[in-house]
């Protein structure tokens, strides 16, 4: 069922007990990259743009950083984003998506931000939007987590929700449903960034990339 | 508005607003709340509780001194204790308070500060912090680092 993230794994049972929920935990090396350059730091912005986590939200205010959440492949999905292209596709309204998601009164304020794998998930229309709009989110050395599917995902690839179980750890929560759009090869990765000034690569087992991008 | 009877023996009376109640204005009070109505425009309960039941809609912003929400809300919260997400709720917003609960399913959109000491001021935005320099780099020495403050909030 797990074979995208075989490897490291193990079922967990979350709570609430009454609704026993099962996760995947899972060593993370781009995590620990981030927790390290986050540990130390005193009241931190960091976005999660992943869906509602308490876990996430407890664990980051709980080293005593200020947490912001969007959750923007769900508001991606809005049916009044959805529009016809010129050549009768159906596409995304991106300057739409934008006036209503991400919009803060101040550019390049966040300090850190988990991407987690959402590009990999996001409309085609509005994943370099999406990006340009997080550079000017992020500070200078601000930092940025983020997955990528390699190639053998495959696009039934099931969707995640990333839980921070510990400094180097992940827990996996299958759901909601989303289909992989697209897999990005490293060079794709490195064009999306291109406008940040580092990218470093962690190569899993599975069939995940980890990317540590620096504004 | 309705009151219901007693909850338990430290909120002796909770007032109850009731699906079919809609409100503009300013909403204040001083004994606990259940809404599960419809409130346009702010709640200030101070040193009491509000619960937002599950077909409470409100677009206000909130003060009280623990909040609970099943339902939705739509503006920023001040919690003087606690404030609490029911996995049925919906917050968009900004949040204030010494401690946050919040339940696999609810829905978030906005930030979340804690505070240790509880404040009985109006909510306001975080005062700007300078960030150390660190792994994160340097800041000029003294500068502070803008607020982000959402600034639309969808629907």
């Amino acid at each position: 069922m797990f074979r995208k993230f075989r490897g490291n794994t193990e079922a967990v049972t979350a709570l609430p007990a009454n609704e026993p929920v099962e996760r995947l935990r899972r060593r993370s090396s781009g995590l620990a990259e981030f927790n390290h350059a986050i540990e130390g730091e005193d009241t931190l912005r960091i976005l999660d743009l992943g869906p509602t986590s308490p876990t996430n939200i407890a664990y980051l205010t709980g080293l005593g950083h200020k947490v912001y959440n969007e959750d923007v492949l769900k508001e991606s999905e809005d049916a009044s984003l959805m529009v016809t292209a010129e050549d009768g596709r159906p596409t995304r309204d991106a300057d739409r998506f934008l006036a209503e998601n991400l919009v803060y009164s101040h550019s390049t304020t966040f300090d850190a931000i988990l991407c987690w794998d959402t590009p990999d998930y996001l409309h085609e229309a509005l994943v370099k939007p999406m990006i340009n709009r997080i550079h000017r989110l992020l500070r200078p050395k601000g930092i940025l987590l983020a997955f990528f599917h390699t190639r053998d995902a495959g696009p039934d690839a099931p969707y995640y929700r990333y839980h921070i179980a510990g400094e180097d750890a992940l827990e996996l929560q299958s759901g909601p449903h989303y289909r992989l759009q697209r897999v990005f090869n490293n060079r794709h990765i490195e064009n999306l960034f291109r406008d940040f000034s580092s990218i470093k690569f962690f190569l899993a087992r599975d069939n995940v990339r980890e990317v540590l991008v620096v504004r | 508005m309705e009151m219901s009877g007693p909850k338990n023996e430290a909120h002796a009376e909770v007032a109850h607003i009731g699906k079919s109640v809609v409100v503009r204005g300013e909403l204040s009070g001083s004994e606990d709340l259940f809404l599960d109505g419809e409130v346009e425009g702010s709640i200030e309960l101070h040193d009491h509780h509000l619960t937002i039941g599950p077909h409470g809609r409100v677009r206000a912003s909130v003060n009280a001194r623990e909040v609970v929400v099943h339902g939705e809300l739509n503006g920023n919260v001040r919690g003087a204790e606690r404030v609490e997400l029911k996995k049925s709720a919906t917050l968009t917003g900004d949040i204030i308070t010494q401690r946050v609960v919040i339940e696999d399913g609810a829905f978030f959109k906005g930030s979340i500060d804690t505070q240790r000491q509880a404040a009985t001021a109006e909510p306001k935005r975080e005062t700007v912090e300078a960030i150390a320099a660190g792994a994160f780099g340097s800041q000029p020495s003294g500068s502070s680092a803008p607020e982000p403050t959402l600034v639309e909030q969808k629907k």
